[in-house]
């Protein structure tokens, strides 16, 4: 079997906010890194990110503070999150935005000629440094132009990781092919990190792009390690629904943001009905207060659309099955009336022309039509808070395929940050750990197997096509795993994916191996089905409601099940959930979330 | 859901060259051709081989020549296309084709690399900086370039005369944006004459035609580029007034 | 792999194209409209007769230059500022680029199968740098056709509007306009500044560069509009003068 060999201190497998700020810092901590990505460097999902990165500057409102943006998240991730990742993430994140000001990025201003800040869900005061509506193309951009001029990063574009090699416990290599030529790469290295993003691809209804398969949980789970709060899947409240093409396509909580309301069909504003207890009492009670806030009066609460997403998604949802729906089973966002045209074409200058390309409707003028669709995954590898490292030595993860920061569902914006914060803390960990460790030589024959497993799609004779195979776990996910969850349609789900899991043993490739998109789709739906079962199989155990897990069996919050994350352990073949008691809070920090610092 | 179909005629092929397939698609509200494209693949040829990945106009990772004319598949819907005859796929032609509809756009990358990077002046004394929105809005124009490669695919400077020093519309946009930066002291001028050769374009405006994120990349950022060359390389009363005024000067 | 596609791979050659919608439409248009105002004006050029009218002065002959020494046209004495203005400027090169060289004659359409480019490197096009020197010509030429239009109002000392006063008056408008939407203008007023917010002296550069900004975005209009007004107000004073048509006199 012929493969190429490369040798680096780290590998970083994902090139979207994390791992380029995690190969940037390995690199400046003098390790050598490759840097390997799924797609062309700068596609990554990263892109897609539009409203903002969550700081606690203080730019626009003196008040906010790195405690008021640790209460917020640990509050909005309804306090199953790791709170020494809350806070670090809050007090680190304002450094990593004004970093990214001194490697190019252009922020919007404010008059003072400050980086500028908006409102967005969950976070009390205005939070989000942005550039209109495409902040995250700003911030990959900037990371990928600074991370081209390190010295020892090496990039491998388009190529796919499908295994670890591990010695004894410790991880000393990754196996891959590149898509160009189909050829086998193995790279030897000390330290892994993970930044291959998330899962969204498992439903049919999502905002995510083709390489959203839930590699990297798939990879550590196999190699070992844990993986945590896989129950808690994020649907964004604000997706296209109509036409068909763009289903799922995400509409920016910027629009919110901005001050965009939510209307049913009877034209009522519904969210003012659906403001959750620990919230009461932080919201504007009426159309009038919100009218104020709106105006810049800071007496004034905030209007009920910038609840978290899990809350506005779950309104949304309820709505609908009301009857109170828009004509494509949606409900409806509109800017049109409390902005005026030129405001909105230069905040929100992508989601117009998204609206008037794709769906002819012009966003200046008429509201769109918007419902929930599967955004991000709060759970993924469990990892140490300061460091980044999961279970397993030598590997490291990061962003949205780490989990910890947010809990049961995550703010807006504070996935920009997060990739920051931890893709940074990743690479200093990496970079440490592989300098304190040698490296290890690995048994290459394991990589005969490799190869055979890869390859083996391509000797099924009568075998299943992938698309179809695909196809249909999407289309069970989003039927029994979705939104609202209930014992028995979980129960259904594990029965089908253990249908499905014969199917893809079963799929077939045709052709030859240069960029073979079919082939792709068999690796891929490997790790699809690890990750699904993971997400059902956690959502049976937590019997409670919380952030983005509902259950109509269970539809109330438990105090017993916030003592406690689910953690899914790789027992033989066995897919095993069990619990792990939540790290306690230093007292202080309890205090700041119960009484808040005013 | 209706029963209509299109025809569309793809390029499948490689390096060596190809031919074209035709496809029959069902046609659906709102569809736009990479929805046809991956509708091949999925049901009729596992194999066919396009790049793409956010399908909402973001990446820039589908671009392709639909109907002859350079365009992002996820942003060119069907009903806007003429349906009576087969909807032409074919890739960007002025790469090398990988496989069907992907090209190796790997040139660009390494223009990218030879740019020197963003030097921002000193910060104040809290290591931050200020400048204005106005200041602010005409790099970032520049900056929302999705890197799809259209305007390289159509600029004739690469596709017709393959002179492969030139760095393009998409590096001399991004080359604006660091010259303009209002932050950036490094001198790149020479670089963009010398090393760049911004002189082989000649503003035939294609690249601006074809570039999706609307940017106005001849007006606003190469001839502006061009104008500053001017200033420094062809223009003795300019470097007079530059030489007499050195204080006021800010092109650097 | 090469860096870039050799041009075998797909059909290449003078037109080839998989575009199905009119693309060669513009540089027939083109030709027609830069190849007919050249053809007249370089007659119009060369008459050296019939170019002033009563209080009308035609603005190929403006300013009027006549000397003993000079046996030719007086207008060949100045139309090559002008010319010039037009034959640098940042649009008209685009225009006939496409449309005269076919460098390219349309995006994605193909070029003649083998032929030399080396852009605006090397002579005569390197010479399109000097455009901003003919911008300086071209606003003094403005002034004097903004006199001329001044004077196209006094018939023998008294106030007065013919139709000839109004065609010298929007024809240095829209020259004006087309002049004062250069590239190298917005260049000069401001566009070299990198930063427009750090003195008051900027702030003003930001205003005017602003004000041409969206002037600019206009230039080919401009280009298209004076190019008709300042053919036309020539055969209308030509007529004039030859007796062919009647300058009607609204006041």
């Amino acid at each position: 079997m012929n493969y190429q060999t490369f040798e680096h201190d780290v590998i970083v497998i994902g090139a979207g906010g994390a791992g380029l700020r995690a190969a940037i810092e390995a690199a400046t901590q003098g390790a050598t890194v490759g840097l390997v990505c799924k797609s062309l460097l700068g596609k990554a999902h990263t892109v897609m990110a539009e409203g903002g990165v969550a700081a606690a500057l203080g730019n626009v409102d003196l008040r906010d503070n790195w405690q008021v943006h640790f209460r917020d998240t640990m509050r909005g991730g309804k306090m199953l999150n790791n709170w020494r990742m809350a806070q670090i993430h809050a007090q680190e994140s304002p450094a990593r935005v004004n970093e990214l000001e001194a490697w190019g990025a252009v922020f919007d201003r404010t008059k003072e000629g400050k980086i500028l800040q908006r409102n967005f869900g969950g976070h009390q005061f205005p939070r989000l440094a942005h550039v209109g509506d495409r902040t995250g193309l700003e911030i990959i951009r900037t990371l990928q132009d600074h991370a081209v001029h390190q010295k020892n990063i090496e990039v491998f574009m388009e190529c796919t990781i499908t295994h670890f090699l591990k010695e004894g416990n410790k991880i000393c290599g990754a196996f891959g092919y590149r898509r160009v030529t189909g050829e086998f790469l193995f790279f030897k290295t000390k330290a892994i990190i993970l930044a291959t993003g998330g899962i969204g691809k498992s439903f049919r209804i999502n905002s995510n792009s083709w390489e959203y398969t839930g590699d990297g949980q798939a990879l550590a789970y196999k190699a070992g390690a844990d993986l945590m709060d896989m129950e808690f899947v994020q649907f964004h409240p604000t997706g296209m629904v109509w036409p068909l093409s763009v289903k799922g396509t995400l509409v920016t909580e910027g629009v919110r943001g901005e001050g965009g309301i939510l209307k049913n069909s009877k034209g009522e504003r519904f969210m003012f009905r659906y403001v959750p207890p620990m919230f009461k009492g932080e919201f504007a009670e009426t159309e009038e207060e919100a009218k104020r806030w709106l105006a810049g009066d800071k007496s004034a609460r905030r209007p009920p659309e910038l609840l978290t997403r899990d809350v506005v998604a779950k309104a949304i949802n309820a709505e609908v099955k009301a009857g109170r729906g828009s004509p494509h089973g949606g409900v409806f966002l509109d800017i049109a009336s409390q902005r005026d045209v030129e405001t909105i074409r230069k905040k929100l200058p992508s989601m117009y022309h998204q609206f008037k390309e794709l769906a002819n409707v012009d966003i200046t003028k008429e509201p769109m039509e918007i419902g929930p669709t599967c955004h991000y995954i709060m759970g993924g590898i469990r990892v140490d808070a300061e460091t980044g490292a999961a279970t397993v030595p030598g590997l490291f993860a990061a962003g949205e395929v780490a989990a910890g920061l947010h809990g049961a569902n995550r703010l807006g914006g504070n996935s920009l940050s997060d990739l920051l914060v931890f893709g940074r803390r990743a690479g200093l960990g990496a970079a440490q750990y592989a300098k304190e460790n040698s490296s290890i030589k690995a048994d290459t024959k394991q990589l005969d197997t490799c190869a055979t497993e890869l390859l083996k799609p391509f000797n099924q004779k009568n075998g299943e096509n992938p698309y179809e195979v695909m196809d249909q776990l999407q289309k069970m996910m989003d039927a029994h795993v979705g939104i609202v969850r209930e014992e028995k349609e979980l129960q259904k789900a594990i029965d089908s994916l253990a249908q499905l899991k014969s199917k893809v043993k079963n799929v077939k490739a045709a052709g030859d191996r240069t960029y073979n998109p079919g082939w792709q789709t068999c690796l891929d739906l490997e790790n699809m089905l690890i990750v699904s079962e993971a997400i059902t199989r956690a959502a049976m155990e937590r019997k409670e409601s919380r952030g983005g897990h509902t259950r109509i069996d269970y539809p109330e919050s438990s105090a017993e099940y916030a003592k406690f994350n689910f953690v899914l352990r790789k027992k033989g073949e066995e897919m095993r959930v069990e619990k792990e008691p939540l790290p306690k809070m230093p007292a202080a920090l309890e205090i700041l979330i119960k009484e808040g610092t005013t | 859901m209706s029963e209509k179909t299109a025809k569309i005629k793809v390029f499948r092929g490689d390096e060596k060259g190809g031919e074209y397939k035709e496809y029959d698609v069902p046609l659906f509200e709102g569809m736009v051709v990479l929805d046809a494209i991956h509708h091949i693949q999925a049901t009729a040829d596992n194999t066919l081989a396009v790049r793409w990945n956010c399908k909402a106009g973001k990446c820039g990772s589908c671009g392709g020549e639909i109907n002859g004319k350079p365009r992002l598949m996820c942003m060119t819907r069907m009903d806007t296309l003429p349906l009576d005859k087969p909807i032409t796929v074919e890739p960007m032609k002025t790469f090398p084709v990988i496989k069907d509809l992907v090209c190796d756009v790997s040139w660009n990358f390494e223009i990218n690399k030879k740019i020197p990077p963003f030097k921002p002046k000193a910060p104040l004394a809290d290591g931050t900086w200020r400048f204005s929105q106005e200041d602010a809005d005409r790099v970032q124009e520049f900056r929302k370039c999705i890197e799809c490669f259209l305007c390289q695919n159509v600029c004739h400077v690469l596709r017709n005369h393959k002179k492969e020093e030139f760095a393009g519309p998409r590096f001399l946009v991004r080359l604006a944006s660091l010259e303009m930066h209002p932050l950036d002291v490094e001198d790149r001028l020479s670089l963009i004459k010398e090393a760049f050769h911004i002189g082989l374009c000649n503003i035939t405006k294609c690249c601006t035609e074809v570039c999706p994120e609307h940017i106005t990349i001849t007006d606003n950022a190469i001839i502006p580029l061009k104008e500053r060359v001017v200033s420094r390389f062809y223009d003795p009363i300019a470097k007079f007034w530059q030489k007499l005024f050195a204080k006021n000067d800010v092109t650097k | 792999m090469a860096r870039l596609a050799p041009n075998t791979m797909f059909k290449s050659g003078l037109g080839t194209t998989q575009r199905k919608d009119n693309w060669w439409l513009q540089p027939v248009l083109v030709v027609f409209g830069l190849g007919s105002f050249g053809i007249y004006s370089t007659w119009a050029a060369l008459q050296g007769n019939h170019y002033a009218f009563g209080p009308y002065l035609s603005p190929f002959y403006s300013p009027l230059f006549i000397f003993d020494w000079w046996h030719w046209s007086p207008a060949l004495l100045i139309l090559w500022a002008p010319l010039g203005f037009r034959a640098t400027c940042y649009y008209y090169r685009k225009a006939y680029y496409r449309a005269f060289f076919a460098d390219p004659p349309a995006c994605a359409v193909g070029e003649l199968a083998e032929h030399r480019y080396s852009g605006e490197t090397k002579f005569p096009f390197i010479l399109q740098n000097i455009h901003r020197f003919f911008f300086y010509l071209a606003a003094i030429f403005i002034f004097i056709l903004s006199y001329d239009a001044y004077e196209a109002f006094w018939f023998d000392g008294h106030f007065g509007i013919g139709v000839g006063s109004l065609v010298l008056t929007a024809n240095a408008l829209f020259l004006g306009l087309y002049t004062f939407s250069c590239h190298s203008f917005r260049h000069l007023i401001g566009g070299k500044r990198d930063c427009f917010s750090n003195c008051s002296l900027a702030k003003a550069q930001y205003k005017t560069w602003s004000i041409v900004s969206i002037l600019n975005q206009r230039h080919m209009l401009w280009a298209w509009i004076s190019l008709c007004t300042v053919g036309f107000a020539d055969v209308y004073i030509r007529l004039c003068a030859m007796g062919i048509i009647h300058d009607i006199r609204i006041i």
